[in-house]
Order: structure tokens, then sequence, then C-alpha cells
């Protein structure tokens, strides 16, 4: 058993935390509340610092670092096709996206070009991958709301989706199925069955989760006009993705940089007035049926071809050459032993996960590891923005703001 | 649970204290919700439709410890995490069992670094070890199964 400190209680006065909270929490006027790191509705191990007057928030400080696994470190240490197992685990909700951000990243540096339908099959596994995180999203947010049903609901069909991601990948959730050059194998035949049934039930599946919440006045009591964040303030505070569009910015990475083949699709990008809880919640319900017209455009489209590149510096042969060929075997041996190595240089990738702008910063310095990898996670500066948002609501109505951020503490912490 | 006698007509069952006491227990082992990291999501899984854990009396999930007989350890414990959850795990009435859920808490997983723990087993004793990263829900089900079976194997003498 190894020794641990007993600093869990905290006995230190109030002043301690001078500069933390008002001068009237000092004076002993207002309640300085903990919340977390163990606690329903934190969604993982958030610690927050709340200073209460009543019941109503004055300020709060976040803590984080409860779920810092030093996956940019680790990264270092490994070659670069052997980190992309480490993405997965960053944001877990979205692994796909994690997988996308950091092979483009080395694309981009290694100047390899990805076959078309790798790049189809990407952007529809990338919406998938939306749309199940948004369903976690919903089940948690609408379970920390009160609304029990919608949780068992959304789980339901998010098990159709992790079915999907087993055909392709073979595992439930850290799929690992996007490698540099392209994908790691070409969709088996299974997959389009599984997709289409999916994509035809699906749109119903939304209208019942509607049917629940839209219009159900407590969900309307306990979302509108709470966690209100005004244009100004979401561009200020670094924000993306939902919680930026839903108080009106129209900034979406898949239209303003497009990436892997965005700007070929048609799509929508919903926006909100309010810039409250419940304009995110419409913009994410809406984001999922955009999603199933880019995965129905997807499939639509998908062509025929490799599904990897053909850079045998960068992407191992396939099987079948290897008997044929000494120079595969050349490679293959060289890819397996060593890896690939990127020349010097460095590049910023960003992409638009489910939770917002993720960003990856690669550095390489010649060798088959990367110098330095660092990774702009929206859940990080959405944190940021949720003292800002939480301010002068009531404690009851933080469930809700934590909620509608959409946090992934292993996207914040890394 | 071994019925050992029924006497006729009166009604009485007669069995042995320790038999009806485990039954007692692995019918009603209600799992704190305590989640980590991404076997948490996978844990949720199990709680949810699919897979519905509360066929085992776990219905459920617990927030405060004080309420709570078996803490799941779903996910990366880091080495600020850690104190954490053993205040939390000295909460526990007793009984109580810890399930490791996943590579990384049962030994660390991929994670090798300064700041992970390499098993949770360095801070609160661990009952029953589930691999996987993570873990699919079959195997959490399986690992309480083996949960059951290891608690319905203690006798008397065990508990005094």
């Amino acid at each position: 058993m190894t020794d641990i400190q007993e600093t869990t209680i905290w006995e230190g006065d109030i002043q301690q935390l001078k500069g933390l909270v008002s001068e009237r929490a000092l004076a002993g006027e207002t309640m300085v509340l903990n919340m977390g790191p163990q606690h329903p509705s934190t969604h993982g191990v958030l610690r927050l610092m709340l200073e209460l007057d009543g019941e109503t928030i004055i300020s709060c400080v976040p803590d984080v670092g409860y779920l810092h696994t030093g996956i940019e470190k680790n990264m270092e240490s490994k070659r670069y096709e052997q980190s992309i197992v480490m993405t997965d685990r960053m944001d877990y909700l979205s692994p796909m996206n994690n997988n996308l951000v950091y092979c483009l990243a080395i694309e981009k540096i290694a100047g390899l070009d990805v076959p078309e339908r790798a790049q189809v099959i990407r952007v529809m596994l990338a919406e998938l991958t939306r749309i199940n995180s948004h369903l976690v999203w919903l089940a948690t947010h609408a379970l920390d709301i009160g609304a029990m049903s919608v949780f068992l609901y959304c789980f339901r069909e998010r098990e159709r989706l992790l079915d999907i991601f087993e055909i392709v990948s073979g595992q439930r959730m850290m799929s690992t199925y996007f490698r540099p050059g392209g994908i790691w194998r070409d969709l088996p035949a299974e997959f389009f069955p599984a997709v289409r049934s999916f994509l035809e039930d699906f749109p119903r599946r939304i209208e019942d989760y509607e049917r629940l919440l839209t219009e159900n006045p407590i969900w309307l009591d306990r979302t509108q006009g709470i966690g209100f964040l005004s244009a100004d303030d979401a561009i200020k505070l670094g924000c993306s993705g939902p919680v930026l569009r839903g108080s009106g910015v129209n900034w979406d990475i898949r239209k303003a940089i497009p990436y892997s083949g965005y700007e070929q699709y048609d799509f929508d990008v919903p926006l909100g007035v309010h810039g409250d809880v419940y304009d995110r919640y419409l913009i994410r319900m809406e984001e999922l049926r955009q999603s199933l017209r880019i995965i129905e455009q997807a499939l639509a489209r998908l062509p025929e071809g490799p599904f990897r590149s053909n850079n045998r510096k960068y992407v191992p042969p396939p099987r079948s050459e290897l008997g044929q060929s000494m120079e595969a075997v050349i490679h293959h041996f060289k890819l397996w032993t060593e890896g690939f190595s990127l020349p010097e240089s460095e590049v910023y990738v960003r992409i638009e996960s489910p939770r917002g702008e993720l960003g990856c910063f690669l550095r390489s310095d010649g060798g088959n590891k990367p110098a330095r990898v660092h990774f702009r996670t929206p859940s990080f500066v959405h944190l940021s923005a949720l003292p800002a948002m939480a301010k002068g609501y009531l404690i009851a109505d933080l469930v809700g703001i934590i909620g509608t951020i959409d946090i992934v503490l292993g996207d914040c912490d890394r | 649970m071994g019925l050992t006698s029924k006497l006729g007509e009166l009604g009485i069952v007669t069995v042995k204290l320790e038999d009806t006491v485990n039954w007692a227990r692995t019918r009603a082992m209600w799992p704190m919700l305590f989640g980590l990291a991404c076997c948490a999501i996978e844990m949720m899984s199990t709680q949810a439709s699919v897979y519905d854990v509360s066929r085992f009396g776990m219905e459920l999930m617990r927030p405060s410890p004080r309420q709570s007989d078996l803490m799941i350890v779903a996910g990366r414990v880091t080495r600020k995490m850690a104190p954490v959850l053993r205040q939390l795990y000295d909460q526990m009435p007793d009984p109580k069992w810890v399930l490791s859920m996943g590579d990384c808490a049962s030994c660390g997983g991929v994670f090798n670094n300064y700041a992970i723990v390499q098993g949770v087993d360095e801070i609160v004793p661990v009952d029953v070890y589930i691999a996987g990263c993570p873990p699919r829900p079959e195997q959490l089900i399986h690992g309480i199964m083996t949960l059951h079976e290891r608690v319905k194997q203690e006798r008397l003498e065990d508990w005094v």
C-alpha cells in the first residue's frame, strides 16, 4: 500500500482562499461549497469550488487535473503510429475524431495524400461518432435534470452505433481505426446494412427524444434562460462548437476551414438565438439530423478504390504483396520495427469535434517519435467559460450548465 | 440458497445463516455511482437498457459512498484522484467490495507514466479485476457474477 498524504479533508481557514473567493466570503457572509470530484452530475471527476449567497452562485472556480493522464508526454515516448491509441482515450466519447485530428497532423507534415475512399469513410465514421457523443450528452444531460427515460432510450440507440464501430474496427469504443494515410482496413460488407438500418430508424428516434423533452414544461423551466452566454463573451472565452453556435455565432470548422472533403457535403449549421441551455440543446438535436444527412451523402458517394495511401514510406504494404515483392518486405520490416520518421516541422490542425474545435499541435524533429504533441481540447476551454455561465444562477441550475457544455474530463485534463 | 429442510405445513424453512446473509448481500449489492474515465461510459452502458444490470439487484447506483456496497473503479486513477478514492472507500460502510474495472485501474494499462497510479490495488483492496480497455459490459457483468460467487463462499468466521 502506497502512503497517501492525508490532505483530503481540508482543515485550513477560509483566509487561504484569498484571491479565489470574494471579500464577502472571507468575512463569512457567503458560503463556500465544494462540489466534486465525486458527484453524480459532474460527468467524471470535475471539482468546483462554489461561492454561494443563499442558493445563488456568486463565483465558481473549477479545479481540473483529477484525470490528468499525461497523454501528451506519453506520446513523446511512442512512435507516431503507436500513439494513435493514446488519442482514443482522450475524449473517450468521440475517439474517431481524436484519431482524425492526429492523423491529419501527421499527414500534413508528411505530405501524405489520403485516397478519396478513405476520406469519405472518415467523414462517415466521424459523423457517426458525433451522433454517438451527442447521444451520451443527451442521456446524461437529461438524467441530470431529472428525465430518466431519455437516458435509457439514448443508450439503446448508442448500442447500435457501438455495434457498427465494432464491425469496422473490432472494438466498441477505442477503435483506433484511422491511420496516417487512410484507415486500418476496408469497410466490411456487414457495415452497410447496419448503417442503412440505423439511418432509416434514427430520425424516428430523434422525434421520440424531442417529444419527451422539447415541449416538456419541466424541461423548459429548467433550461430556458439558464446559463446565458452572449456572443461576445463566447468569442472572448474561446468557445467553439455548439456552445459558440448557441450564442448565434456562425462558426463551424467543417464549413469555415473544411478538412477531409467536408466542403463537398451539403449540410446546415444550426444557430441559436438566446444563448441559453435550451438553445444549445436544440442545436445538438439538429446536429444529430445534419450528421445523418452527411452520412447519407457519404454512403451515396462512397467511391471504389484504395482505402489507404500507396506511399510505402508511411503506409504498410498489403499482405498479398509480401510474398511477391522484396521491396514490400523491406517496407513492412522497416515500418514494424522502427516506424516512419517525419521531417523536422511543426503544424497545427483543427477539426470540429462534437464538443467544438479540437486542435492538434505536432512538432517533429526528424525522428520516429513526436518531439511535442499538444491538443487544444474544447472541454478545457469550455470549462473556463463555465464560471461566466454559472454566475448569478441557482445552484440547482449548475448541473444543467455543466451538462450543456458537454464536458468530458478526459478531454479536458488529458 | 441451501435449503436444509422443510418443516411440513408450518411455513418454516430452516437455512444456514451464512447462506441467507450471503444470498441477501449478492441480491442487493448497490454500486457507487462513481465514474472516472472511459470505463465509466461502459459502466453506464451496463446500467442502461440493453445490458440492464438491475437483473442482478443493482438498479440503484448510489452517489453517496455511505449508501453503497460496491465500488467499481471505472477508469484510470491519477495521483491527484487517489486520496479522494481512498477517502470514498473509507466512507463506505462494511461489508464493502471493490471491482477494478479495466486495464488502467487494474495495472495502469497503457499509461505507464508519472500521472497514473499503476493499479488501484496500491490504495484499496481489490476483490475482482476485469481486464479490457475498456471491458465490454458483458465482461463487467461477468466480473460482478464472479464477485457474487466469491461473496457466496464467505463463512461466518470471516465476518467475526
